[in-house]
């Protein structure tokens, strides 16, 4: 029976979430509605698991949805490059579910609850199905059925504080301008091909050839992505949105939506444009690349000056997203699998960190600095995995930090930019400032009278530690890593002109 | 005045220029009011435009609804985009609501909409509870 189901893979790793979603409203007992929750997610790890084991190897699955052929249908195109995506987002959705279990029992009342839940299948489905279309208009829907749940999953964060609210209302505002610039690329894409498949569009388009409503198509896309994936200075949404979202959600986020807004972005700059057109190169190299370099250094010092962790956190994600752009601007094969490299390896180190931050806040009802003094003393193991992360987003060696940065510096060296490679390190240098700011708090401050030795729940160090000891795992042995992202690096860029002109030189 | 060509062009794609106008009141409304529901109004603005531009890609002169009759060689409007934009139509709503209902939860918490006024209350809240940790 199983193996009659191997075909549909694809479209069941979307459907499965979608389906359970308001199921778990509909049962209306929060304990079911986990179950049923982490079940799904479980089965959609394991469906992306067994996706990017088939396409590691070069190969690509197409689905047609409905049975209708492409381009006339919706295919669902997995090749490395998304299965890898999948695979990051599956993971992290099924880790985080016992967390949420445990720490949203403190932060809102049992009734909302299965809401909850619903709200997380939806985004997960969204940001799944993000991934695994093949089709133009596709991703939008299904990046609108990420976002709606994602603004609501922040709204929650309102039981603790209201301005979780507010964060809400600016993120669901300039998201949507965001996926609406993202529409019209799409319908600027469609006046000129008439064709809505990536597949076919990458065809067309290099019929159409450079003409100015390519360009423009490309830049309201490029423009649209850049408010999801909070490319600087489009983030403006994220502090608020990650400091005052509930703990689980931050995580999820932050590991999991910008990163396949990314994800987004590559596969029409590489797939869909072909990188065909002079104007992307000029857009990466005279104003991508500037932007994530100002990104690395403006949010990594923004960072240094925040009172409140979570807070230091959204920022420090500003900067690595600067890292993963800059990855891609350089425009090189190399560069493309350090920004790819990056994306896996952050998703990792952030969700870890933002869970370990959740810990705290389910123990001492607070992520500002002066109330964490002390706090290495009273919740050792908690403390540790942090400061674990914390090594892996300086990038120090046998974290996977390190082999994001080691990518990147090489990728760099080898378009023969030293000083860009001098920018990288010197940026980790702030990030040295800003997680040795929580360490001297933790370790060094004495705790306050009265706070007992209690560490959070088991259900929440759990997960915590999967993902500390994953960024120590790919640390040390980053075979899987680099070759799925080298993989999926190739797959993005084989079809480029860039790569025909590698290959001449 | 006018050469023939030159007007023709405008007029001729009069519903793209409406779209153009229709956008860029939609985001200024969105930048430049402080009251949310009516940043809500320019976002569902924009958002309009934004259909009027597929559906008007769609549309050819003197094309029918694209059912099929006994006439084979019926000119008819290209369904797609319209369907696209059912969809896109659906998700704007869902936006809408979804924003009106956060609306409705910053007044019961801050009791105004007024974003100046909300962003005074929550600079408060930032500084009350920085010199609440500067006390202990």
């Amino acid at each position: 029976m199983l193996s009659s189901l191997t075909p549909h893979l694809p479209v069941l790793q979307v459907v499965v979430p979608l389906m359970a979603a308001p199921l778990c409203t509909l049962i209306g007992n929060r304990h079911l509605a986990w179950t049923i929750a982490f079940i799904t997610a479980l089965a959609a790890f394991v469906v992306s698991a067994l996706l990017l084991g088939s396409v590691l190897d070069g190969s690509v699955i197409s689905y047609h949805l409905g049975g209708w052929a492409p381009p006339w249908g919706i295919e669902y195109r997995i090749d490395a490059a998304n299965a890898f995506v999948l695979f990051i987002v599956s993971l992290i959705g099924v880790l985080v579910l016992p967390y949420a279990r445990q720490s949203i029992e403190h932060e809102f009342e049992a009734s909302t609850h299965t809401y909850f839940y619903t709200c997380y299948l939806l985004c997960l489905t969204g940001l799944l199905g993000v991934a695994a279309t093949g089709d133009a208009f596709n991703v939008f829907v299904f990046l609108e059925i990420s976002s709606l749940a994602t603004y609501a999953l922040v709204a929650f964060g309102a039981r603790r504080d209201k301005r979780a609210l507010t964060a809400a209302y600016n993120y669901l505002i300039m998201g949507t301008i965001g996926a609406t610039f993202f529409v019209i690329g799409i319908g600027f894409l469609y006046m000129v091909t008439g064709t809505l498949n990536m597949a076919d569009l990458a065809v067309r388009l290099a019929e159409v050839g450079d003409t100015r409503v390519t360009r423009v198509a490309f830049v309201f896309i490029l423009v649209g992505m850049g408010l999801k994936l909070a490319m600087f200075p489009l983030h403006l949404w994220l502090p608020n949105a990650y400091n005052y979202a509930p703990s689980a959600v931050t995580a999820f986020l932050a590991a999991t939506a910008t990163k396949v807004a990314l994800y987004v972005l590559l596969r029409f700059t590489f797939t869909v444009f072909q990188f065909d057109f002079p104007v992307q190169e000029l857009t990466f190299e005279y104003v991508v690349m500037p932007l994530a370099l100002v990104a690395m250094f403006a949010a990594s010092i923004a960072a240094v000056f925040q009172q409140d962790v979570k807070r230091l956190l959204a920022y420090s994600s500003i900067a690595q997203v600067g890292y993963m752009l800059l990855g891609v601007a350089l425009l090189s094969e190399a560069g493309l699998t350090a920004g790819i490299i990056h994306l896996f390896n952050h998703a990792v180190t952030k969700g870890a960190l933002f869970l370990a931050v959740g810990c705290f806040v389910y123990q001492i009802g607070s992520s500002r600095l002066g109330d964490l003094k002390g706090i290495g003393k009273t919740m050792p193991w908690t403390t540790a995995a942090f400061v674990a992360g914390g090594l892996s987003l300086i990038g120090v060696p046998l974290t996977v930090g390190f082999i994001s940065k080691w990518y990147l510096i090489q990728a760099s060296l080898q378009t023969g930019s030293l000083w860009i490679a001098g920018l990288i390190v010197a940026s980790s240098l702030i990030a040295v400032v800003y997680v040795w700011r929580i360490v001297e708090v933790a370790y060094l401050e004495p705790a306050p009278e009265g706070r007992a030795n209690k560490e959070a729940p088991l259900a929440m160090i759990l997960p915590t530690y999967a993902l500390v000891a994953a960024s120590l795992y790919f640390g040390i042995n980053s075979e899987l890593t680099s070759s799925a992202a080298s993989q999926a690096a190739t797959a993005l860029y084989s079809a480029t002109d860039l790569a025909s002109e590698g290959a001449a030189q | 005045m006018w050469d023939e060509m030159t007007a023709e062009f405008f007029v001729g794609h009069y519903n793209y220029w409406m779209t153009v106008v229709l956008m860029m009141i939609g985001l200024y409304v969105v930048v430049s009011r402080g009251n949310l529901v009516k940043k809500i109004v320019g976002l569902n603005l924009f958002q309009t435009s934004v259909f009027m531009l597929y559906i008007s890609m769609a549309k050819i002169l003197g094309g029918t609804a694209p059912i099929l009759t006994d006439n084979p060689d019926e000119v008819y409007s290209n369904p797609l985009p319209h369907v696209l934009i059912l969809t896109a139509i659906v998700v704007g709503v869902a936006t809408t609501a979804l924003g009106l209902a956060l609306i409705i939860r910053i007044r019961e918490s801050f009791d105004t909409i007024e974003e100046d006024e909300i962003f005074e209350i929550e600079q408060q809240m930032a500084k009350n509870a920085t010199s609440s940790v500067g006390d202990r």
